[in-house]
């Protein structure tokens, strides 16, 4: 079930996959090379196209597509997200921890492709440990001329710059992190423009996420047409999931797209079932910004377009296991709360909808709700993303205020007895 | 002109100038600034400026908006995550024993500046719920019990360098994944423990 292409090199060489010397000797910087010595930048960048892969940050946009728009303006820039913020994902950290040269190689084709010379990882803050190693990685790279002027004997210029972040979710949101890698307040920018055409200085920049890139040495090595032999279509390669919660097992799995949610959560070598022997309540399919979903969507398919239909998202890849024990306004508050603290408060919507969206949980969890709580949840949630649909609109600059609404719809949709039970036992009071 | 020590100047100047707009350099000066004074202070925040050729007010209001930029943290900055996953294991448990240990609320500082104790959202440590960190260095899967052991051990040795390797065997539990081979590096002051620019030849 374990496919490898991320994976593969950290899970047969424990002790040293993260340094040069084990990258080089398993075939390391090899796409990079051939891509520069045979392939001319469209070539590479067909592979991409050709491959079908979609981006791992949340999103899903298909990476080809995404450099397609890169306007021909120079200077242009390559970013890559390596923010990882959203609740419930760890997925980066361990690419960054344990293979952060193959991040590097990815930036470095990726940068050729698009005819860049100067690209930025944005590590957020918290994730000194892994940032660390990535840095000693670029320096190992820039030492053995994989980086810097003329890598590995052509004619093609890289800098790479291994940025961090200072605490703050937002920054995840690429027009955020632009500001963020500016000096400025990580506040989101109104789209459009798009980064591809006004980004970082306001030049074409290409904001690719950590996974979206270390798939690539693993694309050119094979060919973009192997890696769309992978997995379902619409869904194809492997795919990090980032387990936590009640299982038994929580890890970083990557997997073929394809299998069930019962697969995944239950699989004797993925999530191993629910801890204690106890009920599966409900699970959150791609980070805390996803709807959740129930037992009866277990025998549903993983794949991104599924996972649409279902009204909800595969996300950053983060699913977040909750069993029969789980009280759900508690957990709705803990990801309410998440988005009040990390609202950057530029839209009125988001900024004190968030709040109160807090406030009015945290009074029935005290048992102080009031039985009109439940429609004043929906209606704040309905002011920020009007109509409560999938995929959401929006009255902000970013999807963030949107991604507050999920658990409440999530718990009123799934769970509403429930609630209500909360608030007529706490009385009118409050 | 509020210059630094010659060494820490080096690599200031360094530093704003592998980005294309030395504005760029504002976040990771910043931290310099922190770390040579022990938080973020004016005569630092007046130096970035400087350094990058902004005004204070405007250094002061890119660093307000982020949360890692503190004025006065303690020698010690223990971050509980309470984020969802961390939520679901018993991440609350864990602040409140760290607050009972320490005898610090969550959001404050004690007298003597030693400890200083939050609740922080997602660290990405999810499947080795619940987690923390100190100075940034990750420990997952403690319980209530091993962070009070940790806040005992932080009191009583008051060690100069935090280690997530050293930390995470003594104190933690199971880990989010394989952390592979462990390392030396740690944190030397309530500040990320790492150099954007280890070697000056890499440079544009």
């Amino acid at each position: 079930m374990t496919a490898g292409i991320l994976f593969a090199r950290m899970e047969a060489h424990r002790a040293d996959s993260h340094t040069l010397e084990r990258y080089l000797a398993t075939g390391g910087y090899d796409a990079l090379r051939r891509a520069l010595a045979e392939m001319t930048p469209d070539q590479v960048t067909a592979e991409v196209k050709a491959s079908n892969l979609r981006g791992r940050g949340g999103a899903g946009f298909p990476c080809g597509v995404k450099w397609g728009f890169l306007a021909a303006a120079t200077p242009r820039y390559l970013v890559v997200n390596a923010d990882e913020s959203e609740p419930g994902t760890f997925k980066d950290r361990q690419l960054l921890e344990r293979d952060p040269h193959q991040l590097v190689e990815g930036a470095a084709i990726a940068a050729y492709a698009l005819g860049v010379h100067q690209a930025f990882v944005y590590v957020r803050g918290e994730y000194a440990r892994p940032a660390r190693r990535l840095q000693r990685a670029v320096e190992e790279a820039y030492a053995a001329g994989f980086l810097g002027r003329g890598i590995a004997g052509s004619g093609f210029d890289l800098d790479l710059t291994v940025h961090l972040g200072a605490g703050a979710y937002i920054c995840g949101e690429e027009t955020a992190l632009l500001n963020s890698l500016e000096g400025r307040r990580g506040e989101p920018r109104i789209r459009p423009p798009f980064p591809a055409v006004a980004g970082l200085y306001g030049r074409p920049t290409i904001v690719n996420n950590v996974e979206t890139i270390s798939n690539l040495p693993w694309i050119i090595t094979h060919g973009g047409t192997a890696y769309d032999a992978i997995g379902p279509e619409g869904s194809r390669g492997t795919r990090l999931f980032s387990l936590s919660g009640h299982v038994r097992r929580p890890g970083n799995y990557e997997v073929v797209m394809g299998l069930t949610w019962r697969d995944l959560i239950f699989g004797e070598h993925l999530g191993g079932g629910m801890r204690a022997g106890r009920g599966l309540k409900a699970w959150i399919p791609g980070g805390a910004s996803a709807p959740w979903l129930v037992p009866e969507h277990l025998d549903e398919p993983v794949t991104i377009d599924d996972a649409a239909r279902l009204g909800t998202m595969l996300g950053s890849g983060a699913v977040i296991v909750m069993d029969e024990t789980t009280d759900v306004v508690a957990a709705a508050l803990s990801i309410v709360r998440f988005f009040a603290h990390e609202s950057c408060g530029q839209c009125t919507p988001c900024r004190e909808g968030t709040t109160w969206m807090q406030r009015v949980l945290e009074r029935i969890l005290r048992g102080a709700g009031r039985p009109a709580d439940l429609d004043l949840l929906l209606d704040i949630s309905d002011n920020i993303s009007p109509g409560l649909r999938w995929p959401p609109a929006q009255t902000t600059i970013c999807p963030l205020g949107p991604s507050a609404t999920a658990p409440i719809v999530s718990i009123m949709r799934h769970f509403r007895p429930e609630v209500e039970a909360r608030v007529t036992r706490g009385g009118a009071g409050g | 002109m509020t210059a630094w020590p010659p060494e820490l100047e080096g690599r200031a100047q360094a530093l704003a100038g592998r980005y294309p707009e030395r504005r760029s350099a504002v976040g990771p000066l910043l931290y310099l600034a922190m770390k040579h004074d022990g938080g973020l202070t004016a005569a630092g925040v007046r130096r970035v400026a400087e350094l990058t050729g902004l005004t204070p007010a405007q250094v002061q209001g890119v660093a307000s908006f982020y949360t890692m930029y503190q004025e006065a943290p303690g020698r010690y900055l223990i971050s509980v995550c309470t984020s969802i996953s961390c939520h679901l294991l018993g991440g609350e448990a864990v602040l409140a024993a760290v607050e009972e240990e320490t005898g610090v609320a969550g959001g404050e500082t004690d007298g003597e500046r030693l400890f200083t104790v939050e609740h922080v959202e997602c660290l990405g440590a999810c499947g080795g719920a619940p987690a923390l960190q100190v100075n940034y260095e990750t420990v997952e899967g403690v319980t209530p019990e091993a962070a009070q052991r940790l806040c005992r051990r932080l009191r009583e040795q008051r060690p100069a360098v935090i280690r997530s390797d050293a930390l995470q065997e003594e104190f933690g539990g199971r880990p989010a994944f394989d952390w592979g081979p462990g390392e030396a590096a740690g944190a030397v002051a309530p500040v990320p423990a790492f150099e954007p620019y280890g070697t000056a030849e890499a440079g544009p």
